[in-house]
């Protein structure tokens, strides 16, 4: 208990940095960061963004001045040109960071559904050629860049067979076929990276568990191999599992911003993307608070269900 | 996404993959020789490698102004072209030549950044110990709580905004380096420092300090001899990384700007309309997966011959 108080005091800590960062974002920009912003804006215009952004204020009001908005929801408004009122970007945060993850979701369902009867079937088969090609495959497949999977899918699944569409959200309520008609190549497309990690370490993990005593005691009282492998080798493991998903989750939120952009999914990839586009710079960072939020929280709840499964963890963390 | 180095790195510690079945005697001691896949690999990486830097003196077609108007988008050999041509007719086997050189510049030089500082750092924190370490972990760590790739993605878009005279070729690419650079410091600072911990503790190194041997003189005399082989291998992963970020940086518009080519880019021109002209983002697909391939491998293969662990303590 005393750990996860002393990890909750790191997170907050961590946040602060993290969001202080983005907060001052904007003043990175080289030359007049108002002009890069607003290149054809009135002076009044400008007036009104340096003010919003808090340019004339030194960086530690600055942030707080953010910070309050932030925390209130007010993340203030995209640059839409002289006299028109651009898009809140909360709205935007609100209805796109859902659909980031989701996606994030069901590409994780995906990889274990993978990865678990893979590694658990090669940890059995350890040694064999059964297991050298698969190794091979999944070693293979985790070279494909995501982009690259994309790509080819699109190829042949949209452009020349029409199978299924290649852009656009489709929310699971009235459809949910659609749904997942639009989901399968971008949830895919993730997996291929990711579902060989987890099986490789999942092998490796078995193959120990596999020879220890208690496993012998099992075959002996003539319990079948699938029941041995299923319920009592595999459970052990769970802790494995739950470690690479900790050390995989940057590679997670990066694998969904780039198939967002490609699928046009809507998501804070793809708005992210259309802000660096468009130099939107004060939902640029919105966009990276929000997901570097994400990030820490993300690690933070696998830290501490860790902890609570493993009560031999106190201190060190296993990665 | 550098993290998935990292990951690999700690899916192959102890899992004694691919490297793992390279050849070894009955006695189960590693031979000295490298396998066939080994040189395979490192027969591509010198030819790659090769090509981009003789780019500018080879007999090969101007990858942007080289238009062959009449046979756009042409297949695969077809009108004198290997790789066909795009759009407009550039020859495709030329602009991956030269976008092997804005690739690799990329995945190279930002790594070299990465480790020449990460690795310094790595060094003095797990040898100094004490306030140095503590320092150096926290901003290791701080670093790492952002994820890499939209780290990267904002320092590129803040320092060479897009749609400006300062995302030209020479500059975007310095930021580039710089920005994935940056961002690969705490990664190869961690393992470095880890290292390091566990070679400070061998009784050379106390022997080295009994004779007198000045800090500096153990730090980089004793130990970092041995530290180079993990620095090697996460160095060789994070490369093989770095050239697939350097493609997802082209997809939000941050990597080389057109018409000059990257692997990337090329690969993104066709994202929208991949059946146009396959060959423009086929071919880079195939050498960034080969290129990385040959990359990981070596990684690996230098991980098992030195027993790199992710954390040698």
């Amino acid at each position: 208990m005393e750990a996860i108080i002393r990890r909750l005091i790191q997170l907050v800590v961590v946040l602060v940095i993290v969001t202080f960062f983005t907060a001052i974002l904007s003043a990175l920009l080289p030359g007049d960061p108002v002009k890069t912003i607003a290149p054809f804006a009135t002076d009044q215009q400008r007036a009104e963004i340096r003010n919003t952004l808090g340019l004339d204020e030194n960086i530690v009001v600055r942030y707080g001045q953010w910070l309050g908005n932030f925390v209130r929801g007010d993340m203030g408004r995209e640059y839409a040109g002289a006299g028109v009122q651009g898009p809140s970007v909360y709205g935007i945060v609100k209805t796109s960071l859902p659909r980031s993850l989701l996606l994030m979701v069901y590409v994780q369902i995906l990889t274990l559904l993978i990865a678990v009867p893979l590694g658990i079937y090669t940890a059995y088969r350890a040694g064999t050629r059964v297991d050298g090609i698969a190794n091979g495959i999944a070693f293979g497949l985790f070279s494909i860049p995501a982009y690259v999977a994309a790509t080819l899918m699109i190829l042949f699944l949209s452009v020349q067979h029409h199978l299924l569409p290649s852009e656009g959200w489709v929310a699971i309520t009235p459809s949910p076929l659609e749904h997942f008609k639009h989901l399968v190549m971008p949830v895919l497309a993730i997996t291929i990276g990711q579902f060989a990690i987890y099986a490789r370490l999942l092998r490796t993990d078995m193959v120990a568990t596999l020879q220890e005593d208690y496993i012998l005691m099992a075959k002996s009282k003539g319990i079948s191999d699938s029941r041995i492998l299923w319920r009592h080798a595999l459970r052990p493991s769970s802790l494995t599992l739950l470690t690479v998903a900790g050390l995989n989750v940057g590679s997670l939120i990066s694998g969904a911003l780039i198939i967002e952009v490609i699928f046009h999914l809507n998501g804070i990839g793809y708005q992210l993307q259309q802000a660096i586009a468009t130099r939107q710079y004060i939902a640029l960072q919105d966009f990276v608070a929000v997901i570097a939020i994400v990030y820490v929280l993300v690690n933070f709840a696998v830290d501490a269900l860790y902890r609570i499964l493993d009560p031999r963890i106190r201190g060190a963390r296993i990665g | 996404m550098l993290e998935s180095a990292e990951t690999e790195l700690a899916a192959a510690a102890g899992a004694g993959t691919l490297a793992g079945m390279e050849p070894t005697t009955t006695d189960g001691t590693r031979k000295r020789r490298l396998g066939v896949v080994a040189w395979i690999a490192i027969i591509w990486l010198v030819i790659v490698v090769g090509a981009a830097i003789l780019a500018p003196v080879l007999p090969i077609k101007d990858p942007i102004n080289g238009y062959d108007y009449l046979n756009t988008k042409a297949g695969l050999f077809k009108a004198g072209h290997i790789f066909g041509t795009d759009d407009s007719g550039n020859d495709v086997f030329s602009r991956v030549i030269w976008g092997a050189q804005a690739s690799l510049l990329i995945g190279v030089g930002s790594i070299v950044f990465g480790t020449l500082i990460g690795g310094f750092l790595g060094l003095f924190a797990g040898f100094k110990g004490g306030l140095a370490d503590t320092v150096i972990s926290a901003f290791f760590n701080i670093f790492l709580a952002f994820p890499q790739l939209v780290l990267a993605l904002t320092l590129v878009s803040v320092f060479s905004p897009p749609g400006t005279s300062s995302a030209r070729w020479s500059h975007r690419i310095a930021i580039v380096i710089l920005a994935v650079g940056i961002v690969s410091i705490p990664i190869l600072g961690r393992i470095t420092r880890a290292n390091t911990l566990a070679w400070s503790q061998r009784e050379f190194v106390m022997a080295a300090r009994a004779q007198g041997a000045t800090d500096m003189r153990v730090m980089f005399r004793e130990v970092l001899p041995n530290v180079v082989p993990a620095m090697l291998s996460i160095a060789l992963l994070s490369v093989a990384v770095v050239i697939v970020l350097e493609g997802a940086l082209a997809i939000f518009g941050l990597s080389i700007p057109a018409p000059s080519p990257s692997w990337g880019n090329m690969i993104e021109s066709q994202i929208s309309n991949p059946d146009s002209a396959p060959t423009v983002w086929m071919v880079p697909s195939a050498l960034i997966l080969l290129t990385v391939l040959s990359l990981n491998y070596l990684g690996d293969v230098v991980r098992a011959r030195f027993d790199v662990r992710e954390a040698a303590i």
